[in-house]
């Protein structure tokens, strides 16, 4: 019998939620049949079996979310349909018939042993090689699983539960656990930082009641973010550099073009396509930023995968274009509003995800006029467009003339090239800026 | 001081009610002999034609007693083993259960049913079963099973008092086996009161009957391990003390629930649905429910019979696995 486990479905993705069981106990499971249908907080996919013969047990009940590495279902080997489906009255249960149930442990068990199952994770190229932020993946970890008089107790005294180390099983934090920590004056509370092992006290009491305040879970969505991005900033020392375009003849050029094209092409015409042509063609010129880390590797790319930055109600995503430099303005247009679209409705696959070289960020949108990007880490570069403001600018001939500005700030990994290599870049995407018309 | 066994508070109870109150009759299968169990060892000699021997029938023990309540008599019927019951089903759910409600409260049907249930004496299938789940569903009927000789005599006396009709339970397994030293004994002299057995912090099993004594049991060698168990006798199952349940389940938040009945539709799922209702911001760990398989008869083989009820062991490795949690 097989054991199926939940997949990491994307980079630094740590949990998913099945959202519909595609096979029942006792259907005949063929190679690649999909077995369920995943949602994480970046993609939807569905799981392909790796093994043959008939559904067994389903584990995880529909709607429910579990860590990556946690048994799903099990499959029973051999020709498909081959095994009796599980009957339920033919069945007896265990001696002493200790009920089940998702977080059931069996009675001789101290605690459910993982280290038989068979992980099924789709394996990209790329993405497999890259060691995912430290985060340790224990498939019975419970240490982020707060049962309800945990969370009230915690509630009732203000008590940050991640500080508490759990003594229940996988780590979890009991009524004991919170109580004793009650007990203890606020000061004493020695706490332990999982993630960076380096010890914190919370603060006294005094201090900690000085202005109401509300406690904010942190969402799996938002803890990835958070992970992601300490890493860039610890791992890699970035440098920030910035160039002023004058966008002015790219502004018009979109204002004449932009009703002819959403009736031709059925989508809004932004700037963005066209800064992603031209940051595809610059990186042409430059590949030592189409690049990524892998493990102690840097590898140049030649295929443009970019990232477009995406911010949605979900959090930040980072959704792929691949092969973006083939792509035509119209073409990019329609891939970036798909991408969009579907990162809002987290509909987004695997492969939208994975495997970017470089990223773009349209901070612009925002209004900021210039901003600091972090490395979309293990990429080693990342540009932001700024927004478009008209000012009055000394041109070459000295005339003052009202021009369409705009800023192109770029964050790089310094161990991965210099600044000549950097500013040429942006030197370079800067002329092209100004030459579209 | 008076040690008592179950057998002997049932029968000193009887006798003493008899004797108080000549409304007080008995009615069953053998009893002028003295029942199967010896519950009513004597009792014919002294009482008479009170003590009444019926056909084997036990449609027709309780359709009488339902009749002699109705004619204000006190009758106090045996049901020789509670897997006889059954054929009395219809009389007791449909007609004494309603009595009461049928009239609206204008009449009563004080009666009592004593009957022997469950295993562990190598029964098999017609000596064993555990019946208490099919009427405990049922209101109008109080379904009481004790399992200390003090609470047999308290709750007994409580039973014939009731106005209306009560299921006795007397384990068959500890009739002899628990014995009680009587004199300053806990007792309880109230219908739907739970107590708390032993107290703890650690985890809270609930249990009645045999089960009770295996789960003190388990209690104390997990005491040894350091788990500290609380252990709760239901007493009564229907109408079951919520109160002393909630504030059980939610003092440690984390609840093993033991019956020697099958699993589906087990007096565990009730117990169970009741804490996750009304104390659900207490608890600390799923509810657990230890019973017997859902297999129709309890085996006879002692090997199987084993296997198939919940003891002391698997009760204790359910309450550490619990424990742990």
């Amino acid at each position: 019998m097989a054991t199926v486990t939940m997949p990491q479905l994307g980079e630094s993705v740590t949990e998913g939620t099945i959202i519909a069981w595609l096979k029942q106990p006792g259907d005949p499971v063929a190679l690649d049949d999909s077995l369920c249908e995943i949602e994480t907080e970046k993609v939807t996919a569905e799981l392909p079996s790796q093994f043959e013969g008939t559904m067994g047990e389903i584990l995880v009940p529909q709607g429910e979310t579990v860590e990556v590495g946690m048994a799903l279902c099990t499959v029973l080997e051999g020709a498909p349909g081959a095994a009796p489906s599980p009957n339920g009255h033919a069945k007896a249960a265990a001696p002493g018939a200790w009920s089940g149930g998702p977080m059931a442990i069996p009675p001789d068990e101290e605690a459910p042993a993982p280290a038989v199952t068979v992980a099924t994770a789709p394996a990209p190229a790329r993405a497999a090689a890259t060691p995912v932020a430290g985060v340790t993946r224990k498939p019975d970890n419970r240490e982020r699983f707060y049962s309800p008089v945990v969370m009230r107790l915690a509630q009732e005294h203000a008590l940050d539960l991640s500080t508490l180390h759990g003594s229940g099983i996988g780590g979890r934090v009991t009524r004991k656990d919170v109580e004793a920590a009650i007990a203890q004056p606020p000061a004493a509370r020695t706490t332990t930082d999982r993630t960076a092992g380096a010890p914190t006290v919370a603060l006294p009491a005094q201090q900690r009641s000085a202005g109401a305040y509300v406690a904010v879970p942190l969402s799996a969505t938002r803890r990835t973010i958070a992970e992601n991005l300490k890493r860039s900033n610890l791992e890699a020392p970035q440098a920030w550099t910035m160039v002023e375009a004058d966008v002015t003849p790219l502004v018009n050029l979109r204002a004449q073009e932009k009703d002819r094209f959403l009736k031709q092409e059925g989508v809004e015409l932004t700037l963005l396509p066209y800064f992603t042509a031209a940051v595809c063609e610059t990186l042409r010129e430059f590949p030592m930023l189409n690049a990524r880390w892998e493990g102690d590797e840097l590898r140049h790319y030649q295929a443009l995968d970019i990232g477009i930055a995406v911010a949605s109600e979900h959090g930040l995503v980072v959704p792929v274009v691949h092969n973006a430099g083939d792509l035509s303005i119209a073409g990019l247009a329609k891939r970036i509003a798909d991408l969009a679209q579907r990162a809002h409705a987290r509909k987004l696959r695997i492969e939208d995800i994975e495997g970017g070289t470089f990223t773009v960020n349209n901070t612009g949108s925002f209004g900021s006029i210039a901003s600091k990007p972090i490395v979309n880490y293990p990429q080693v570069a990342i540009v932001t467009m700024e927004r478009v403001v008209k000012r009055p600018v000394a041109r070459d001939d000295d005339a003052i003339a009202v021009r369409s500005m705009m800023n192109v700030c770029l964050s790089f990994d310094h161990r991965a090239m210099d600044g000549l290599e950097a500013g040429g870049f942006l030197a370079a995407l800067k002329r092209r800026l100004e030459a579209i018309a | 001081m008076t040690t008592m066994t179950v057998i002997e508070a049932v029968r000193s109870t009887l006798d003493e009610e008899m004797a108080r109150d000549d409304r007080i009759f008995i009615i069953g299968e053998d009893v002028e002999a003295g029942g199967v169990f010896r519950a009513t060892d004597g009792l014919h000699a002294k009482y008479n034609d009170r003590v009444i021997d019926s056909p084997l029938a036990e449609s027709s023990i309780i359709g009488i007693s339902i009749g002699a309540a109705h004619y204000g008599l006190r009758p106090v019927a045996e049901i020789q083993f509670a897997d006889f019951i059954h054929s009395g089903f219809d009389q007791l759910c449909s007609e004494a259960s309603r009595w009461c409600y049928r009239t609206n409260g204008d009449a009563y049907l004080p009666m009592v049913v004593r009957t022997p249930w469950g295993g562990g004496v190598h029964g098999g299938q017609h000596h064993s079963q555990s019946i208490e789940a099919y009427y405990a569903h049922m209101p109008g009927i109080k379904v009481v099973a004790p399992a200390f000789p003090a609470d047999f005599r308290s709750l007994l006396k409580a039973s014939i008092a009731d106005p209306n009709p009560v299921l006795f339970l007397e384990h068959k397994r500890i009739y002899r086996l628990i014995k009680q030293e009587m004199e300053g004994a806990p007792a309880e002299t109230q219908l739907s009161r739970a107590r708390v057995t032993r107290k703890g912090t650690d985890l809270t099993i609930f249990a009645y009957g045999f089960m009770l004594h295996e789960s003190l049991n388990a209690a104390e060698t997990l005491s040894g391990e350091g788990v500290d168990c609380m252990v709760v006798d239901l007493l009564t199952l229907n109408p079951l003390d919520k109160e002393t349940v909630l504030e059980s389940a939610k003092a440690t938040g984390k609840v093993l629930i033991v019956h020697e009945d099958t699993l589906t539709g087990g007096l565990g799922g009730e117990i169970s649905a009741i804490i996750a209702e009304e104390a659900f911001e207490y608890l600390d760990a799923p509810i657990k429910r230890l019973a017997a398989p859902d297999v129709p008869p309890m085996p006879y083989h002692h090997a199987m019979e084993d296997f198939f009820m919940p003891n002391r062991e698997k009760i204790a490795a359910a309450a550490r696995a619990l424990a742990a949690y």
